[in-house]
């Protein structure tokens, strides 16, 4: 197990020039970079530190995940981080109301780059079936999301499915891409990140809930 | 060796009550009122409206203006001894004209009794009671979900402000009939002006009754605080 074989009596009797790696700058640019990208990629998805802001019943389904059943260990995940310093990946279990948007906006800004958001659960993702006043309708109007799991809530096989979404696209990015690195400014007039309209447009009810009446008076 | 409390035996001040019923045995309306009911009845003759029983449960109708007299009463009198406020909260009915209510769940553990008094309030009329927070403290959190759900204003409340909803919602009383369900702004507005909060605004000076742990708090709190200041607002 994981001997290397011998090296054949006959490679070394080769003529030398069989052995040479030729190298040419010009029509091999960029061959350190990838695979610099492979290693600190392959590091960074093997090792992602959640910061978890549970705020209902995904945040059980979220717990089950990390316990020893399932154990997110096994992604390098046990590793919960409760202060959104040492994070790198927030997932959000739970419906977010308006009164928490500040706070899950704050401890976005917070996270040191490279981080990424799970959006776990129907009411993390599109507000849910609480289609009211007090929920935010997906968290992806307060900060920019990775993954959307869906469920209600997700079983914690989904949770791993999502977690390992976001690691295929941890290992596909590039160092030499820096828009992936730029913190993103809000808008200071309206402190949003994306405009009013896309999120009036992305706060429409849909499914039953366009049938629902409204208050008759 | 004596206890360094009051133990209150549920039931004790009347020995010889009927133990309390099961539910199959409760007729919905009718059956037999809260004693209260007609002793109260007999005390305030001026503020008494109506009682009716349901499910066992006396409800009874006063006006708002002494609500605090009779609440007090409740609580001070010998034969009552309502000691525990259960809850405070309001109902609007869908239809227009009738009245909201205020509510309040009364129970004495010694006579083992529950009380519902209930004080209507006209529609177009300012929405205004009297607070019984002097008569039980429990009441503060209670009163002031009371005036951040339906915007009936507690009059001698100590720190009258919203307490679900952040202090500068402006969209109005959401548990209110006529308040639609989303709310009255559009989704986007409602994101920037929950937004634009100060999440760290929680604390304020008249909510520090904490005082004692005023000097545990953080410097720039503190310092903020001293000053007078609702921290961020």
């Amino acid at each position: 197990m994981g001997l290397a074989p011998r090296p054949d009596a006959s490679v070394a009797a080769r003529p030398a020039s069989d052995h040479v790696v030729s190298y040419d700058p010009q029509s091999q640019e960029g061959w350190i970079t990838t695979r610099l990208d492979m290693l600190v990629n392959w590091g960074r998805a093997n090792s992602l530190w959640p910061m978890p802001f549970g705020t209902a019943c995904c945040a059980i389904e979220f717990m089950a995940s990390a316990a020893s059943r399932f154990d997110l260990a096994r992604f390098g995940m046990e590793r919960m981080s409760f202060s959104p310093r040492q994070a790198d990946v927030l997932i959000c279990a739970g419906r977010v109301p308006f009164k928490l948007a500040p706070v899950i906006r704050r401890i976005y800004q917070q996270m040191p780059q490279p981080k990424w958001v799970i959006s776990m659960g129907a009411c993390a993702s599109s507000g849910g079936m609480f289609d009211n006043y007090a929920v935010v309708q997906g968290i992806d109007t307060i900060i920019p999301v990775d993954v959307y799991v869906p469920g209600c809530p997700p079983r914690p096989e989904g949770l791993m499915y999502g977690i390992m979404m976001l690691q295929e696209k941890v290992k596909r990015e590039r160092m030499s891409d820096q828009s992936l690195r730029e913190e993103m400014d809000p808008d200071p007039a309206s402190n949003l990140y994306i405009p009013p309209a896309v999120i009036d447009e992305l706060s429409e009810p849909f499914g039953n809930s366009v049938h629902q009446t409204r208050s008759g008076l | 060796m004596s206890a360094p409390f009051t133990v209150v035996h549920a039931g004790h001040a009347a020995p010889d009550a009927p133990a309390p019923r099961t539910a199959r045995q409760v007729p919905h309306r009718g059956g037999t009122p809260n004693p209260s009911a007609a002793r109260l009845q007999a005390k305030f003759p001026q503020q008494y409206v109506r009682h009716e029983v349901m499910w066992g449960d006396t409800t009874v109708y006063v006006l708002p203006e002494r609500v605090q007299d009779v609440v007090r009463w409740l609580h001070d009198d010998a034969g009552e001894q309502y000691d525990y406020l259960v809850d405070v909260t309001a109902v609007e009915y869908r239809d227009v004209e009738q009245p909201l209510e205020v509510v309040w769940h009364l129970r004495s553990l010694p006579y083992r009794r529950f009380l519902r008094l209930k004080a209507q309030l006209p529609k177009g009329t300012p929405l205004r009671v009297p607070s019984v927070w002097p008569i039980y403290q429990g009441a503060d959190w209670l009163e002031r979900e009371c005036f951040d759900m339906f915007g009936i204003s507690f009059d001698g409340h100590p720190d009258l402000r919203r307490i679900l909803m952040w202090e500068q919602y402006r969209e109005g009383y959401p548990l209110r009939k006529d308040f639609p369900l989303r709310g009255r702004f559009s989704r986007a507005e409602q994101l920037r002006q929950a937004l634009s909060q100060n999440p760290e605004a929680k604390y304020s000076m008249e909510e520090l009754t904490i005082a004692d742990a005023f000097e545990d708090l953080p410097l720039d709190m503190r310092r903020r605080l001293a000053g007078g200041e609702r921290t961020g607002e």
